[in-house]
């Protein structure tokens, strides 16, 4: 079994976000939600200012508080350790919205929680996700963490790369290149 | 080098409304479940320590009959808070014990029943003479049933705080004193509800003096709760900030605090000392209060997060 991992390069990601575009596409995500974000965070004291922008979703936690906080069990790990929302279980109670460190998740039109799913359709094809696969800068990579021969893991075992909010002990899969 | 200012475009509800998450049922639900469990407890407890004859109406019949009314209340709060309703059902089809919502699910199928339960004997011993149902006997198993109401008052009180406790995305939720300081205002909170509808001079009286102790004891917690956030790290200072001189401040020192507590029971000590009238102000005050606290601890919540430590 994989376990699927995501990589975006801060030195190539220029906040385009063709990224936020794909994503609504390829997964008709309501007009007024987003399962894929772009963010930005200014820092530092002028003269010495610093701009980072990131490209944000899901981080498919490994240890994951909106799967464990989820009364119903509709919030799980579905294969490849990404986490999935089974709609005809959702009751739309929003523990899971609470209990997101990375305000990742939302409520649809439909009533029931939705985020970003690693493009599981399209991985299960052997389609890259959208996201990275539209990205034109090829800042984003995608893969099997636990596969040592995967880009993915090839580039996390030689580049400088940090996840957010490490401390919120979810064990995030999400990682940036810096 | 200190950050001087984050600014994050797009991920908060004030710029996305689809990530808000909870409004004012969370709130409402809270305070009537602390409310609901308050006076299962103090009816419970009345029940237990004293014979059928030597009980107020208030606490004899009164608020077993309330206590399932205000909990169908909270529990329709809750309803409409669902976004998908017609799975509401999904609830009892699943246990998950590491979901703290899973749990409060099967503490209402369990509280429900138990308190209509208490409702039917205790109208059936204390109510008014003559009504119907009324035999004025004591139940049957008069101890047992009203201390599985006490258990499942305190089942019901603490898991209010217990909700919002385990979500630790939110550092100002994040505490195990939310479960203690939700059963002790909705303690009060029944405490005041039942001065208000007490017509006995001196058990209105007792009522209110232990009244005066819950909001004391609550006073504490509180104290606890901001103590250990504001020695906590940067995340739980910043939680805790959002009341000292944060955007929640002026709403939180003068509904909660000066309203809701301090006020109340300045007035109850005027009565006592007869300086006052005994008036409908000081138990309404503690009501509003109540719920307050709850609206307030739920909204300000959802803005705490781990993000200042960027």
């Amino acid at each position: 079994m994989p376990r699927y991992g995501m990589a975006i390069d801060l030195r190539t990601c220029m906040g385009c976000a063709a990224c936020v575009v794909a994503c609504k596409v390829e997964n008709r995500v309501d007009e007024d939600a987003f399962r894929c974000r772009v963010t930005q965070r200014s820092r530092g004291e002028f003269p010495n200012v610093q701009l980072e922008i990131l490209s944000e979703r899901c981080n498919q936690c490994s240890d994951a508080p909106c799967v464990w906080n989820c009364p119903t069990g509709a919030s799980h790990h579905a294969g490849g350790g990404v986490v999935l929302v089974d709609e005809s279980r959702c009751t739309g109670c929003k523990a899971c919205l609470a209990a997101c460190p990375y305000d990742a998740r939302f409520i649809n039109s439909r009533g029931v929680a939705e985020k970003c799913t690693f493009c599981l359709h399209r991985v299960k094809e052997g389609l890259e996700p959208a996201c990275v696969s539209t990205c034109p800068s090829r800042a984003m990579i995608f893969g099997d963490l636990d596969d040592p021969s995967s880009q993915l893991a090839r580039t996390l075992g030689v580049r400088r790369h940090r996840a957010l909010k490490p401390e919120a002990g979810t064990k995030p899969n999400l990682f940036y290149l810096e | 080098m200190m950050p001087m200012d984050v600014d994050i475009a797009g991920r908060n509800a004030e710029t996305f409304p689809a990530l808000h998450v909870w409004g004012w049922e969370i709130a409402a639900y809270l305070f009537l479940g602390g409310l609901a469990a308050g006076l299962l407890i103090l009816s419970g407890w009345m029940h237990r320590r004293e014979a059928p004859e030597k009980l107020s109406p208030a606490l004899a019949w009164l608020a077993p009959l309330l206590a399932p009314a205000v909990l169908s209340a909270g529990m329709l709060a809750l309803f409409l808070d669902l976004e998908n309703k017609w799975n509401v059902w999904r609830f009892y089809t699943a246990f998950r014990w590491s979901a703290p919502m899973s749990w409060g699910a099967w503490i209402l199928a369990l509280v429900y029943p138990a308190s209509l339960l208490f409702a039917w004997a205790a109208w059936s011993e204390s109510g008014p003479a003559g009504k119907r149902g009324v035999t004025g006997a004591p139940f049957p198993l008069r101890r047992l049933i009203a201390g599985l109401n006490i258990a499942c008052g305190v089942a019901l009180g603490v898991y209010t705080g217990i909700l919002l406790g385990a979500l630790g995305a939110r550092p100002l939720w994040n505490s195990p004193l939310l479960g203690p300081l939700f059963l002790l205002s909705g303690l009060s909170a029944a405490a005041a509800l039942l001065v208000l509808l007490e017509k006995d001079h001196e058990w209105r009286h007792r009522l209110a003096r232990l009244d005066v102790r819950l909001i004391a004891a609550e006073a504490a917690v509180l104290a606890l709760f901001f103590l250990a956030l504001l020695t906590g790290g940067q995340a739980q200072r910043a939680a805790a900030e959002l009341f000292f001189g944060g955007p929640y401040t002026a709403v939180f020192w003068t509904a909660v605090v000066f309203s809701g507590m301090a006020l109340p029971v300045w007035l109850e000590r005027l009565e006592k000392k007869g300086r006052v009238a005994h008036s409908a102000v000081a138990p309404a005050l503690v009501l509003f209060g109540g719920l307050a606290l709850r609206a307030v601890l739920v909204f300000a919540g959802q803005t705490s997060s781990w993000e200042v430590l960027l």
